[in-house]
């Protein structure tokens, strides 16, 4: 396992070193990309002068805003749809095609409906997100095994208490993956709606500095987001291997 | 000899039972079970065999109130039984029901949600019952790191925590090896005495059911009906030794017998 993980590392360590090489060395050269030490640097200097704070913030919040609406909402329809059987196999053939959908090609009408406001934006992340968390509750909730629902009749359990201590806690590492796939695809909805077309937001920042050959600013930008989306994805991702490893399904 | 009432007092009675499930979309209704007359005696062991498919399930989950008859009436203690669990009866099924997400404690505590005694007592009973079935070594284990015959025991002392005076067995041991179902056998024959409950299991084991149970029914092919009784006439105190008895082998021919034809007209139909 230690071992696994110190090859996991190395491939990670040895891709920035080859980064790092192929800059200094001058096989990429300083227009394209500045060498990963000054991008750190970059960054450092970046958060410390308090640059872009507000526009970092309103992405994260729109992110934020994104995930938690199309998790809530995931989770009620995926619920609802459960018990619903004929609106489940109506619906099918649309979750099934549904990633086939470019949803970015609709960002111009959304402009239309919403205007240049924060709204597309968290729209997009939230029609990315909530197939993703309606598809993982259903999962979850078609393995429950009918003996477990035999048993909480056989505890006296209501609908409510089977909920609360059956259906819940068997259900909850896909809740879980359903949480990191909403927050994956709330990042990609809103960023890259904020490349294409706003005025403000970090994926807005990064497209200005890129038209400006500004890459002290994009480099640096594009690593945070990197970072913290790596970072909220491994912590949901270490909740979920526990859960996983205490079930024996790890 | 079959319907021949003792004066025991019954805990369970069934009068007409029958369970016919509605007709679904390209299904014909099916008449799984019945019309069945048994009284199920206090304290008794008794034990279920009937060909596969012939409804022992459907019997089981009717006497636990997990569903309701199509006609008839079940009573329990002298109260109809109506599509709820009555109070006073566990269920162990086949399949593995331990709570994954919970360990061994928390597991055999879950069963006496619908007490009212304080944590202090709950956390005593479920020790005892822990030590009892020998998982004292893993109550702070999870299922996931157990066993198939630990995790039914699990199961087992989650029922039997709650001092059910009825104890249903669906074929609690299906899933287990030889050697393990002969060893959980004796463990049920130790604590249908020590708790005194009376024990219900159905098993499409044989010798099994002549091993454990007191009376033994057979039931026929679908629609299920009870074709036959057999009393075994076992001492109260006994373990898995009782089939180097003498007629340990007559009882099993006997039950056999009377399967076979059974079992062989299922086949027919099938065929």
């Amino acid at each position: 396992m230690s071992r696994l993980r110190l090859y996991q590392i190395t491939v990670v360590a040895g891709f920035i070193l080859l980064l790092e090489a192929l800059c200094l060395s001058g096989v990429i050269d300083k227009i394209t990309m500045p060498a990963p030490h000054i991008i750190l640097r970059d960054l450092f200097l970046m958060l410390l002068a308090g640059r872009y704070f507000d526009e970092i913030g309103k992405s994260l919040v729109n992110v934020l805003v994104a995930f938690a609406s199309a998790y809530l909402v995931g989770v009620i329809i995926g619920t609802i749809l459960h018990g619903h059987k004929t609106t489940r196999e109506i619906l099918d053939p649309l979750f099934a095609t549904y990633y086939a959908i470019p949803v970015f090609a609709f960002y111009p009408l959304f402009i239309v409906m919403f205007g240049l406001g924060d709204g597309p934006q968290v729209l997009i992340g939230f029609m990315l997100a909530v197939v993703a968390v309606i598809m993982t509750t259903l999962n979850g909730l078609d393995r429950v095994s009918p003996v477990l629902k035999k048993t909480a009749r056989v505890s006296g359990l209501n609908a409510l208490q089977t909920a609360r201590h059956i259906t819940l806690p068997f259900c909850a590492p896909y809740l879980l993956t359903a949480a990191k796939l909403a927050l994956a695809y709330a990042f990609i909805g809103v960023i890259g709606s904020e490349f294409i077309m706003a005025r403000s937001g970090m994926g807005y920042e990064i497209s200005y500095a890129y038209t400006n050959f500004d890459n002290a600013t994009m480099y640096p930008l594009i690593l945070l987001i990197l970072l913290l989306s790596i970072a909220a994805n491994s912590l949901l991702s270490r909740w979920e291997r526990m859960l996983l490893v205490r079930r024996g399904q790890a | 000899m079959i319907g021949v009432t003792v004066a025991v007092t019954a805990q369970v009675t069934l009068r007409g039972v029958t369970k016919v499930f509605p007709a679904a979309a390209n299904v014909n209704p099916v008449h799984a079970l019945g019309p069945i007359d048994l009284e199920i005696r206090k304290g008794e062991f008794f034990a279920v065999v009937g060909p596969s498919g012939c409804g022992k399930s459907t019997l089981l989950e009717l006497i636990a109130g997990l569903t309701a008859p199509t006609a008839g009436e079940i009573e329990f203690e002298g109260h109809a039984i109506g599509d709820n669990v009555p109070e006073g009866v566990g269920v162990v099924f086949q399949e593995d029901a331990c709570f994954t997400w919970l360990n061994v404690i928390e597991n055999v505590e879950f069963g006496l949600r619908r007490t009212t005694i304080d944590k202090a007592e709950k956390a005593r009973r479920a020790a005892a019952v822990i030590e009892m079935m020998g998982l004292r070594d893993f109550a702070r284990s999870y299922p996931a790191q157990l066993s198939g015959g630990m995790r039914q025991r699990v199961c087992i002392a989650r029922t039997i925590v709650a001092q059910p005076r009825l104890i249903l067995l669906d074929e609690p041991f299906g899933a287990l090896d030889q050697q393990t179902r002969l060893l959980m056998g004796d463990e049920i024959l130790r604590l249908w005495r020590q708790t005194g409950a009376t024990v219900f299991l159905i098993t499409h084991a044989l010798d099994e059911a002549v091993m454990l149970a007191d009376r033994i029914v057979v039931m026929s092919a679908r629609p299920g009906k009870t074709i036959d009784l057999v009393e075994t006439g076992w001492p109260r105190e006994r373990d898995s030794r009782i089939v180097e008895r003498e007629n340990f082998g007559a009882l099993t021919s006997r039950l056999w017998k009377t399967l076979r034809e059974e079992s062989l007209k299922t086949m027919g139909r099938a065929g």
